[in-house]
């Protein structure tokens, strides 16, 4: 049920196809704690991982995803390799083809880069981040934490929120969320969603209380800064105050509601701190969940790998 | 060659509401008679039978990148395109290195080692290096031959610098192309829309382009200078020239092939053969350009013809170079989008292409009777092909219309009474 040679993107996945992701994951989560468990199945599949953004758990969990596995895992140290000199990103790409590279794990800050990488190497190519593109590996672990409480997607009521503009974690999810049957909801100033996200099939939203009401699962993001221009809204202390959630205004969702977010946090801007440390709050679940899910894609895709 | 008899073709000259089947002598670079059945002994005599026979095709924007970018195209090829597609008389915008702001570089351009085999009409830039900080020496390259002024790829950001140039310009008859785009409202690399949200790229919306055209509208009113808007592409400019228009000013605007051709939903899986700027706007917008074309709002197609090296656009979508070729495809993708499709007469969008481009440049071009320029196009309206980019002539190969059927496909150009284009291939 997967056959694919790359992860770009869940805008392209069908629904067994995530499925088979998630049910693969639930596999591999018992590994991490249980290192018995593990049996260097990977041990033929030599791994890249090419950040051109910093990262902290995308990569970090992509790395011992593949150790966990036996792989050889190495990383091109962007700012120190030749892309620096100038090199292209196919010129870099067919280097580490050539190299004998089964898998290549990619984030880029420009939307589709992955993809052109994806058209012109054998490798396998994982999109870990593209510009405002996709974020896909996050939004099936995303997937895989709310499975794992809820038990379902069908009838969810899921809200993102925050910086919808700039997020490749929204894009993945709503893409995602849509094809396993959930409601979403995009929510944030109006300078930050856009109207023609409805087209994804979500709602859009301004109205912070009215997005949460009754929400099974409550999605903050952060406010990413370094892609903002012109302000988008006046100042922190705005924004927290009529946008950021806090225990007062989850009280307008479900009593069981999961709170989540992707990382890095901007504590007390998107969320509270005490949300971020409540009792709903999955954070760090979702992380633990982010290697079981890499180690998921991993093993699929060198199942179907070329050169494997 | 010193003279030629064009036999038994179907003259269409938009300009002088001539469409008749006749035959046409050519002789000392002009056209000494058209008649029936002239029994003149000729040096060359082509059989036009069931072929149309039009003024040489003029474009009014197109980049031959020489000087400075000689990789992605020179004057000899861009002309040699240009006549594979059956244009005459061509307008190379200044945005080459260095930028054509100064006489030297109107002069270099014109030079006969440049190698043109079609007529090049050089378009001057507005501000020193298109900087937009000081006039460009636009009265000294008037001198040397700059029919208008553009700063084509990008618009003067100063209402007042802008003012000036359109007080000046006038001065030497000059229009103005006007590349009409707001830098800080157009940050994205494709339309703005439903399908960039669906592939993850940032939009560039409608008002980027309308704004500028809004302003500078105003500012051509309240100077009087002749102004022409470059590539328009959005309903609201539509609107605005239309208006413009209704109350008498010198407005005049162009539209682009893939502007009304293609639209964003066109663009999948990030193939910068599709990127270009202004982008490929909404379908919407597409069908506004048609209706703005039938009912001559826009009265000029010109190409942006914009040929690119393979390394320029073989990258990431957002890094990727803007622009795609036009020469060799434009009159198939006009006749049979627009004329095929019973959107407007033949004559008619054969006048986008000829005598109104010719008027607005103020040129005695664009016609076919006796006495004119031996400008000359010959083309095959049945001849139903596949576009074949290997084949271009252009050192750019960055089109979307490869493997695209179309209808009309040009067999002759004559430039100056000389044939560059003979059955379909080039002769120098």
């Amino acid at each position: 049920m997967f056959n694919r040679k790359d992860l770009l993107g869940l805008r392209d996945l069908t629904k067994e196809e995530i499925m088979t992701i998630l049910n693969t994951a639930k596999e591999m989560k018992l590994q991490i704690d249980n290192p018995e468990l593990r049996n260097n199945s990977l041990s033929k599949t030599s791994i890249v991982t090419l950040f051109f953004e910093n990262s902290t758990r995308t990569k970090m969990s992509f790395m011992l995803a593949g150790e966990y596995q036996g792989a050889i895992v190495k990383d091109l140290g962007v700012a120190t390799s030749s892309v620096s000199k100038g090199e292209s990103l196919i010129d870099t790409g067919i280097n580490l083809d050539q190299m004998g590279t089964n898998i290549m794990i990619i984030r880029h800050q420009m939307t589709g880069a992955p993809h052109i990488l994806a058209k012109n190497v054998n490798a396998s190519v994982i999109n870990a981040g593209d510009g405002s593109n996709e974020h896909p590996t996050q939004a099936l672990l995303d997937l895989f934490t709310i499975l794992e409480h809820k038990g379902k997607f069908e009838g969810l009521k899921v809200v993102i929120l925050g910086d919808i503009a700039h997020s490749r974690v929204a894009r993945s999810n709503a893409f995602g969320l849509t094809k396993l049957g959930a409601k979403v909801t995009l929510a944030g100033p109006s300078t930050l969603v856009s109207n023609s996200m409805a087209s994804l099939g979500v709602t859009v939203s301004t109205d912070i209380k009215e997005a949460i009401k009754d929400a099974d699962v409550v999605m903050g993001l952060r406010i990413q800064f370094e892609r903002q221009k012109n302000m988008p809204f006046p100042n922190l202390r705005e924004y927290s105050n009529l946008f950021g959630v806090n225990s007062e205004i989850l009280k307008n969702a479900k009593k069981d509601v999961l709170v989540m977010h992707p990382g890095p946090v901007n504590r007390g801007v998107e969320l509270s701190t005490d949300v971020i440390d409540g009792e709903n709050s999955v954070i760090n679940v979702q992380v633990k969940n982010g290697v079981a899910v890499r180690m998921a894609i991993l093993k699929l895709l060198s199942e179907n790998n070329r050169r494997a | 060659m010193s003279s030629i008899l064009i036999k038994n073709g179907r003259l269409i000259d938009p300009k002088n509401n001539v469409d008749k089947v006749c035959d046409i002598f050519i002789e000392n670079k002009k056209v000494s008679e058209i008649g029936n059945n002239i029994e003149k002994k000729a040096d060359k005599v082509i059989d036009a039978t069931n072929l149309i026979v039009t003024p040489g095709l003029i474009d009014l924007h197109i980049h031959l990148r020489e000087p400075g970018f000689e990789n992605k195209e020179t004057i000899a090829t861009g002309t040699r395109a240009a006549a594979m597609g059956g244009f005459t008389s061509v307008c190379p915008m200044p945005n080459t290195d260095p930028v054509t702001d100064n006489a030297i570089v109107v002069e270099y351009v014109l030079n006969e080692k440049r190698d043109a085999v079609i007529n090049v009409l050089p378009v001057g830039a507005i501000t020193k290096g298109q900087k937009g900080e000081e006039l460009a020496d636009i009265g000294q390259m008037a001198k040397a031959g700059a029919v208008a002024l553009s700063e084509d790829g990008k618009s003067v950001a100063n209402p007042a610098l802008m003012k000036n140039a359109m007080r000046y310009s006038k001065m030497f008859n000059l229009p103005i192309f006007d590349h009409c785009e707001d830098h800080r409202l157009a940050t994205g690399s494709m339309n703005a829309g439903d399908r960039a949200s669906m592939l993850g790229l940032k939009g560039i919306s409608n008002d980027s382009e309308e704004l500028i055209v809004a302003r500078d509208v105003i500012l051509a009113q309240s100077t009087g200078c002749k102004l022409h808007i470059c590539h328009i592409s959005t309903e609201g400019s539509v609107e605005i020239v239309r208006k413009a228009k209704e109350k008498g000013l010198p407005i005049s605007c162009e539209v682009a092939p893939h502007h009304f051709t293609l639209c964003d939903e066109d663009i999948v899986d990030y193939d910068s053969n599709f990127k270009m700027n202004p982008p490929l706007r909404s379908r919407k917008d597409m069908e506004i350009m048609k209706k703005a074309l039938a009912d001559n709002t826009i009265e000029v197609i010109a190409t942006d013809h914009a040929p690119h090296h393979i390394d320029d656009k073989n990258c990431e979508f957002e890094k990727a170079a803007n622009g795609i070729t036009g020469l060799e495809t434009a009159f198939a993708l006009s006749y049979t989008e627009l004329v095929e499709s019973n959107l407007m007469p033949l004559s008619d969008m054969l006048a986008k292409l000829t005598c109104n481009p010719a008027r607005i440049l103020g040129v005695e071009k664009g016609e076919l009777s006796v006495g004119s320029d031996a400008d000359i196009m010959i083309a095959d309206i049945e001849n139903v092909y596949k576009i074949d980019v290997s084949k271009m002539a252009s050192k750019g190969k960055n089109t979307p219309f490869g493997g695209r059927e179309v209808k009309g496909k040009v067999l002759y150009t004559i430039c100056g009474g000389d044939i560059i284009v003979e059955n379909g291939e080039l002769t120098k």
